[in-house]
């Protein structure tokens, strides 16, 4: 079964059809791009998947189960299993909270935080993407663009994800910082399974880092 | 390159509260070229193209020289392109007034020829129906068509030099790719040389004569684009090429090992030997002056040394946490 099917998606702004019929799927374990210009349709396709954006019509299902009949209600223990992580690592944090609290967060939410075990465990995340336990106290201000990028994936982990929607996550760094978060992705993928939805312009980088790679001009697939 | 330097910068040291961000930095921009800044956020390419301009931000201090000092010009022998063109543009007056009074800002020019040379500007960028656009405000452009008379703007006066700070980071590659053409074409119609602050490396590669490499504040390597490109004569050009997709052979990229320095906590020496693999005793005592080696400048006690090819250097360093 795949991780991820996607069938005849639609989605609308308005009398705007942004994504036009658009079909794949994931396995897990896997890496499929999502590439074309800007306007293209790649992260309403995202939105959608995560069901932020809730399509016109088309199926979504995720290990089998569809979730665009489901209510909000119904899709919310289904949530943590597929996270979002975001181009800008700074918009995704809240600028106020240490970065220890951001990651504990979806723990605390889901009603899975463990006051004696929860620090350990914001620790380990925390060291799981190559940030020192230390960078916990700290605010996003005071990480680099990479550092907060890892933060951002660490909270992402949080919620024993399967699937991961990148949208852009790289598009902001520079080319070493840049390298040093795709091998971190590419150690998760191998240890964890994880199957990626990766929302990216840049051809060199989805060409190295994607299994497959859908082209999407003007809301469809432009190539499979 | 033979012709007189169009400017020259020597020893130019930017701080903020005594703390050194651009150190001693000296390079010569030629009429017409385009000159190429990369390297990596915090490296001090943004500060060295605004000390150039004269719009250093708040509290930084700067030494050293730039000969001749056009920042008192600006607007008319020196303008910045700007990153943000809907910023850049005021929201409340139409765009061919805005234009119109980049000119007159700069010389005593009748209100109607000044709106023609908008509008003729206008036109050089390619924006349809130039006349009855350059009425309309910002807003009723499309952000390609503003990025368009941004660029019309500060090329308007025919500068000797523009220079633009990552005028590409926020775009896709078609677009990245469009702004860049018309860029290149409005800088060659009015002769201008154009320093390219960027740390896209793709950007450099196909639209710089030469690139000055910087790293904590001080030229690592300078010399013709390509030959930079392809091969390095310094560790951290080659660490910066290797860390790229497309010299990948296999998933896990090499990357340079550690963090750049801060300001004010460089190491003694060269500042790039804690992640250098050719560092060597020299290197933790003494900081290496840029040298003639090649054609080009270097600096770099060992560049005799690195490997063919330079990107060799850090095969193997394939971190996932740096
Ligand atoms: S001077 Fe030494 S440490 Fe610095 S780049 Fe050259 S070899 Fe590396």
């Amino acid at each position: 079964m795949p991780l991820l099917d996607v069938r005849d998606l639609v989605v609308r702004y308005g009398t705007v059809t942004a994504v036009d019929h658009v079909s794949f799927a994931l396995e897990p374990g896997e890496t499929l791009a999502l590439n074309g210009p800007s306007g293209c349709g790649k992260s309403t396709t995202a939105l959608a998947v995560l069901q932020i954006r809730r399509p016109a019509s088309g199926e979504v299902r995720f290990e089998g189960q569809e979730l665009t009949t489901l209510t909000e209600a119904e899709l919310r223990p289904l949530r943590p299993h597929m996270q979002p992580v975001f181009q800008d690592p700074y918009g995704s944090l809240s600028p106020r909270h240490r970065i220890r609290d951001a990651v504990a967060e979806p723990l605390k939410v889901q009603g899975r935080w463990d006051t004696d075990s929860g620090p350990a465990r914001v620790a380990d995340l925390l060291d799981r993407v190559g940030l020192d336990p230390s960078y916990g106290d700290r605010r996003p201000h005071e990480l680099s663009g990479g550092q907060c990028q890892r933060a951002g994936i660490a909270r992402a982990l949080a919620s024993d994800p399967r699937l991961l929607v990148l949208d852009e996550p790289v598009s902001a760094l520079d080319p070493s910082v840049r390298a040093g978060v795709l091998n971190l992705l590419a150690d998760l993928q191998d240890e964890l399974g994880l199957g990626y939805l990766f929302i990216c312009h840049d051809r060199s980088v989805v060409r190295h880092f994607a299994d497959r790679v859908i082209e999407m001009r003007d809301g469809r697939v432009s190539s499979p | 390159m033979a012709s007189e330097p169009l400017l020259s910068v020597r020893d130019l040291r930017i701080a903020f509260d005594g703390v050194e961000v651009v150190r001693g930095l000296s390079f010569d921009l030629h009429p017409r070229e385009v000159l190429a800044i990369v390297g990596e956020s915090g490296a001090g390419k943004s500060l060295t193209a605004r000390a150039l301009l004269g719009m250093l931000p708040h509290g930084a201090t700067a030494t050293g020289t730039v000969r001749p000092d056009l920042s008192a010009e600006r607007g008319r022998r020196i303008a910045l392109v700007p990153q943000d063109a809907l910023s850049a543009l005021s929201p409340v007056h139409p765009v061919g007034d805005q234009l119109a009074a980049a000119v007159r800002s700069v010389a005593r020019v009748p209100r109607k020829e000044a709106r023609a040379r908008a509008v003729a500007a206008l036109d050089r960028v390619g924006i349809p129906d130039a006349a009855r656009r350059a009425r309309a405000y910002p807003h009723e452009f499309s952000g390609g068509m503003r990025q368009r008379a941004v660029i019309a703007m500060a090329t308007i006066n025919e500068p000797d030099v523009l220079v633009a700070d990552e005028p590409t980071t926020a775009l896709d590659e078609e677009r990245r790719d469009q702004v860049l053409r018309v860029l290149a074409e409005q800088r060659e119609a009015v002769g201008a040389a154009l320093v390219l602050v960027t740390h896209d490396l793709d950007v450099v590669r196909e639209h710089a004569d030469r690139a000055l490499v910087m790293y904590a504040g001080r030229l690592t390597e300078l010399g013709p684009a390509d030959e930079v490109l392809t091969r390095p004569l310094a560790p951290y050009t080659a660490g910066l090429l290797a860390s790229l997709p497309e010299h990948a052979r296999d998933r896990r990229l090499p990357t340079l090992p550690g963090t750049p320095p801060a300001p004010g906590t460089l190491p003694p020496g060269c500042a790039f030997a804690p992640r250098c693999p050719l560092a060597a005793d020299d290197c933790h005592h003494e900081e290496p002056e840029p040298r003639p080696a090649e054609g080009r400048l270097t600096a770099c006690h060992h560049w005799a040394e690195l490997p063919h090819p330079a990107v060799e250097l850090f095969r193997d360093q394939q971190h996932a946490s740096s």
